[in-house]
């Protein structure tokens, strides 16, 4: 039998990798510890900080708890701004969306110029984060709920849009050319043919923008932005943990409401 | 009446879909274009109301030049022509009525479109026409909700709806069961003939052709290769159509038996 004498011992070697790949592998770990080492000792780690942190952290606890429960009724109006914030800055961002959406898509661009264009925006609406955006419409605006709402708005519309023009290239040619077919225009064709096969979607990522819109708009307060954000900065300035406690409650407890809230239209209208 | 004078077709990639056809269609006359996949039928019709841009070659409705339109000249052309598609191509999320008002569209404002204001006459002409079709009472019913058939009946009513000078017709029946694709293809018959619209139909399948056509057309390569009378198509015709041996799968299709009895009295 041939079999026999292939399979005596070791005469068929076997292994995973040759020598010069283990060598390479070899090398990329090292590369790959030498950079965490380095990365750990730029950050410049005071130590004994660090091992203090359990015990303060145990001890931030014990000034947060029991929530200061009273304090609940000066949360209530910040956080229905934060609510408006939200929501406004939602529909700021859907407006804006509409031309940025319609010239991002290959099918209903005017051409290469508008569809590049339309990218950059993109691109730079979702690469600064909102809280540079409300710090830079608090200098335009001046601090307060306007500046938050331009923020929020600003800074879906990278988000949206994308998502938008995604659903915009996947519509049913073959409605369109209908459309198009019986003598209708352009923007006829736009919102008789392509709407209503892309109106699920827009309602989809607008309904779950606002819901990241109000998480967004919990925490820009903190740059002046208005919202919740200003009340947490102001209590946690002036130490008052209690208090701050009654506020993360009140943030959780919207934010799981609007998760919910978003989830049902999504589900409606698919 | 319609004039295609040297139509070609050749897309970017170098394919030529048309070469050079010519044809002339007088009055009201159901005219089947029929072929093998890839022919040119498709090509053709599309090249009439320029969703597909002609390479050379003119076609003429009345006394207008269709491959000359400008851009608003080209909206009113395609208000002339009516179109039925082999998939409906109905706007699914929408109701019956709104797509079949859609073939009023280039009579109407962008505004008017967005908020579904179509004059009254329009939405009597949608009523009666639906009545026509076979659809009373299904004005609110989502297009999605309809059965092959009946959608391919709110395409006749839409098309119908443009109140064309000339019908296209792609394929009205191969997404449709033999027969719901035979009550299909007589109404559009019915239609054309009683309202005097000539209508092109692109069809694959020769036994309905041959059922319900005035007058066939050939296509093999993007070329003419027969023009005339259904009475005339024979086995020599079809082989020339098809080419050797494949004309006879093109019977074994839905129409079959149809083709028997076609067949038969061309033979």
């Amino acid at each position: 039998m041939t079999g026999a004498a292939a399979s005596a011992p070791g005469s068929r070697p076997w292994q995973r990798y040759t020598r010069g790949q283990r060598l390479a592998r070899f090398a990329a770990w090292l590369a790959a510890v030498a950079v965490l080492v380095w990365s750990a000792g730029t950050l410049d780690i005071h130590w004994p900080f660090v091992l203090d942190a359990p015990r303060q952290a145990g001890d931030l606890l014990g000034r947060m708890l029991p929530p200061e429960w009273p304090f609940f009724a000066q949360v209530i109006g910040p956080m229905v701004e934060t609510i408006n914030i939200a929501t406004l800055g939602t529909l700021l961002g859907a407006a804006l969306s509409v031309p940025v959406a319609l010239m991002a898509a290959q099918n209903t661009t005017l051409n290469a110029a508008t569809l590049w264009a339309a990218r950059v925006v993109v691109v730079a609406s979702r690469s600064v984060n909102e809280l540079v955006w409300a710090l830079l419409f608090g200098v335009v605006f001046g601090p307060g709920a306007m500046a938050g709402m331009v923020a929020v708005g600003v800074s879906s519309v990278g988000f949206v849009s994308k998502l938008v023009a995604e659903g915009i290239e996947e519509v049913d040619g073959g409605q369109v050319e209908a459309i198009a077919a019986t003598g209708a225009s352009r923007g006829q064709v736009l919102i008789y043919a392509v709407l209503p096969q892309v109106l699920p979607t827009i309602i989809g990522v607008l309904t779950f923008r606002w819901d990241i819109n109000i998480r967004q708009s919990s925490i820009i307060g903190l740059v002046g932005a208005g919202g919740i954000g200003i009340t947490l900065n102001n209590e946690m300035n002036s130490f008052a943990w209690a208090n701050v406690t009654v506020i993360l409650i009140a943030i959780f407890a919207v934010v799981m409401a609007s998760e919910w809230v978003s989830a049902q239209l999504r589900r409606r209208v698919t | 009446m319609l004039t295609i004078d040297k139509l070609t077709k050749t897309y970017a990639d170098g394919h030529q879909a048309l070469r050079d056809c010519s044809f002339t269609v007088p009055g009201a006359q159901v005219v089947a274009v029929i072929g093998p996949s890839g022919a040119g039928k498709s090509t053709l019709i599309r090249c009439i109301n320029r969703l597909v841009a002609p390479t050379r070659g003119h076609v003429h409705l009345g006394d207008t030049d269709l491959t000359a339109a400008g851009t608003a000249g080209l909206r009113d052309v395609r208000r002339r022509i009516g179109m039925i598609f082999q998939e409906f191509n109905l706007i699914e999320r929408l109701t019956v009525m709104e797509n079949v008002l859609a073939g009023r569209l280039a009579t109407v404002s962008f505004l008017q479109a967005f908020l579904r204001r179509f004059p009254a006459g329009d939405i009597d002409r949608a009523f009666e026409l639906l009545g026509r079709v076979g659809l009373d009472g299904y004005e609110n019913s989502r297009a999605d909700a309809l059965s092959g058939g009946q959608r391919q009946r709110v395409g006749i009513a839409r098309a119908l709806m443009q109140e064309p000078e000339l019908l296209l017709v792609d394929e009205p029946t191969s997404s449709l069961d033999p027969k719901v694709a035979r009550s299909i293809m007589g109404l559009i018959c019915e239609l054309a003939g009683e309202r005097r619209i000539p209508a092109l139909i692109n069809i694959h399948d020769v036994g309905l052709a041959l059922g319900f056509a005035q007058r066939v057309i050939g296509l093999n390569g993007g070329r003419v290769v027969f023009d005339g009378a259904p009475e005339a198509v024979d086995e020599a015709v079809l082989t020339r159509i098809y080419g050797a041996d494949e004309w006879r799968d093109a019977f074994r299709q839905e129409g079959g038996e149809d083709m028997l009895a076609a067949g038969g009295a061309a033979s």
